[in-house]
């Protein structure tokens, strides 16, 4: 199979879900082909297979884009709405955690609101304070919405075609610095079941669970710490909202430590969550107190130096692993 | 004047009293203290509903607002149901988990009652895509209120739906009051309509005490939207008879606002027109008693009806796959 890149898994994912469903179509700013096919070019190349009407460029109006998906959901259609930058969500929470999300809920199971809001974010970009964040905590907290992120081309295909074929609102969540990403191609039809974790590695003395970007870094320390004869198995959630807790919970059971990584700030970040359940659930095998990193209690900073600083990094991850294993 | 066939009046007419008895009834259920929840009045605002939901045909789509009584039961949600929902039984609409507020009934077209001001106009604009895409012929009919008109979301929705020409129909029901403040209060230009021009859009006022101006407005809009000629923003002139929800107080509204909406109120002018178009006041009286005798059967299926199972709080959050 050809090799691509996570971008062209999202394209991929898209085109064949459109070209499958008349109902499928795409809302967003600057997403059709006279815009270039999205700032990312995930959009690329479909207004010309599927049109204008199906690739919807639109005006920067993020309230009437989500809008506008909650209806066309309601009435038979799945729209795929992109949100150009995670932190503009603050712009149509109303629509996304006030109807999205409740619509099902409220009406009693007559309109669920199949739609996948796609977003972009990531720190180590120098986009500043506005266009960085990692919001997925905000969304996890709603009930009636799944969040998802993946971290490699392959997993990017399968769960946004599960996120497509979903009957309720999905918040897809794509890091900037991931789009470069290249693995082999899992091919046509490739799903990824929502709500299913991945053990991106196996291990047996502490457990990562992490999700997006930071998959990468906790790969890497694997390997690092290896060398030093520690075996750490890094899950990778893919489904952050409602996550995978057996998948976390068995690996747990398994290694007897765990360590919540995440690239949004620390306090009161789904690592919390996923943490304050481990210690009810496996505090019978805890080797220690479940650790968790996220990035500083701040706004995202500008300069790269701060910027790189600002960011959980794997001299952190590598410290609070061994501090867990006890040698520090 | 416009001409409007005695059928269609005939319409209207029962259209009108189903959405006044119910709100009668639902004022008495409450003050004989029988029920105790949130309803928003429509006293003033029957006819601007009715004469709306006439001007559509049964697959269209609305959406309305917590003060959207007039909405749901003219375009005909089932009283048992409608009831059902509103006193939080099983039977309800939404099984008792929407409520006053959250109405939703897609057979007879309710598709969202929104609790949020102003949330529903990008909703509907949603909804004209669908049919725009999929060319069903449907015309969305949004309702809000002039407080609405203040939102953000407005304007986003007013723009994009005339530049994709969506068939949808934006229809104001400017009251004269956001919540407890004032239109003068709150807005300084002279009339909602008038924003239309802003966005390209067509947009008209009209006096939504009188069926003649009230039904043609919004038929020529739908009729419009149907034809793929966009848009449009009919702003109905009317008043809220009570307060902002059933018990608040409105001794702010000033004694001559008082006096000039008892003067223009809806129900005695359509009373007149249609015995100047010949029917009798038996044949009216009549009307009205078999409504009332619908709504008092429903209320009662209603009152006996069982709660929903405490269950339900765990079902219908996300679709329940094996």
């Amino acid at each position: 199979m050809a090799q691509i890149t996570m971008t062209q898994a999202l394209n991929l994912a898209i085109d064949e879900a459109m070209a499958e469903d008349p109902a499928v179509f795409c809302l967003g700013e600057d997403v059709s082909a006279k815009q270039g096919g999205g700032v990312f070019k995930v959009t690329a190349g479909l207004t010309e297979k599927y049109g204008e009407q199906r690739v919807r460029a639109t005006p920067i109006s993020e309230t009437a884009i989500i809008g506008a998906a909650v209806g066309a959901a309601l009435a038979g259609q799945r729209p795929i709405a992109e949100i150009m930058l995670m932190n503009f969500v603050g712009v149509c929470m109303d629509q996304i955690v006030n109807h999205a999300a409740k619509l099902r809920f409220m009406s009693g199971g007559q309109t669920p609101c199949p739609i996948v809001i796609r977003t972009t974010t990531g720190v180590g970009v120098g986009f500043g304070g506005q266009h960085s964040d990692m919001l997925e905590a905000w969304f996890a907290h709603v009930a009636g919405i799944h969040v998802v992120t993946p971290s490699n081309p392959a997993d990017a295909r399968g769960l946004l075609r599960a996120a497509i074929d979903a009957n309720d609102p999905v918040i897809f969540i794509e890091n900037i610095l991931c789009y470069g990403l290249k693995a082999e191609d899992p091919g046509p039809g490739y799903r990824v079941p929502l709500g299913k974790a991945a053990i991106a590695r196996e291990g047996t003395d502490i457990s990562i669970i992490t999700y997006g970007r930071t998959v990468l870094d906790a790969l890497d320390v694997a390997n690092e710490l290896a060398k030093e004869g520690i075996s750490v198995e890094v899950v990778d959630l893919r489904t952050i909202a409602p996550y995978d807790e057996a998948s976390v919970l068995a690996s747990v059971r398994k290694t007897g430590r765990a360590l919540t990584l995440h690239e949004a700030v620390r306090p009161f970040g789904t690592g919390a969550e996923i943490a304050a359940n481990i210690q009810e659930k496996c505090w019978d095998v805890l080797k220690g107190p479940v650790r968790r990193i996220g990035g500083t209690f701040s706004a995202v900073p500008f300069a790269s130096h701060l910027e790189q600083a600002w960011i959980p990094n794997k001299g952190q991850i590598i410290e609070q692993i061994k501090l867990a294993m006890g040698k520090l | 004047m416009a001409q409007i066939d005695r059928d269609k009046l005939l319409d209207i007419y029962i259209r009108t009293m189903k959405v006044n008895r119910t709100d009668e009834k639902f004022r008495e259920l409450l003050m004989s203290g029988k029920v105790a929840v949130m309803y928003y009045c429509v006293r003033g605002q029957e006819l601007v509903s009715a004469a709306a939901m006439a001007a559509l045909e049964k697959e269209d789509y609305v959406v309305c607002t917590y003060r959207g009584q007039g909405e749901q039961t003219a375009k005909g949600i089932p009283m048992e149901k409608w009831w059902g929902e509103c006193l939080g039984k099983a039977t309800g609409t939404c099984k008792g988990k929407g409520g006053t507020m959250h109405i939703t009934d897609p057979e007879t077209g309710i598709m969202v009652t929104t609790g949020v001001v102003g949330s529903g106009l990008p909703i509907a604009n949603g909804l004209a895509m669908a049919s725009q895409n999929n060319g069903d012929g449907r015309v969305t009919l949004v309702s809000f209120g002039d407080g609405a008109a203040n939102i953000g979301g407005f304007h986003e929705a007013m723009n994009m739906a005339q530049l994709y020409k969506l068939p949808v129909v934006f229809l104001c029901q400017n009251n004269r009051y956001g919540e407890h403040t004032a239109y003068a209060d709150h807005t300084d230009s002279p009339s909602i309509a008038l924003r239309a021009e802003g966005y390209g859009m067509k947009g008209v006022r009209v006096d939504g005490n009188d069926v003649f101006q009230i039904y043609p407005a919004v038929k020529e809009a739908v009729d419009r939207a149907r034809r793929g000629e966009g848009p449009t923003l009919v702003e109905a002139m009317c008043y809220r008879m009570m307060g902002h929800f059933f018990g608040a107080d409105f001794s702010y509204m000033p004694p001559e606002h008082i006096a000039e909406m008892k003067a223009e109120d809806p129900l005695p002018k359509l009373r007149k027109v249609m015995l100047e178009h010949q029917f009798t006041e038996e044949e009216l009286d009549a009307i009205v008693a078999d409504i009332d005798a619908q709504i008092n059967a429903a209320v009662e299926h209603a009152l006996a009806a069982p709660l929903p199972d405490v269950n339900e709080i765990y079902k219908d959050v996300l679709e329940e796959t094996a």
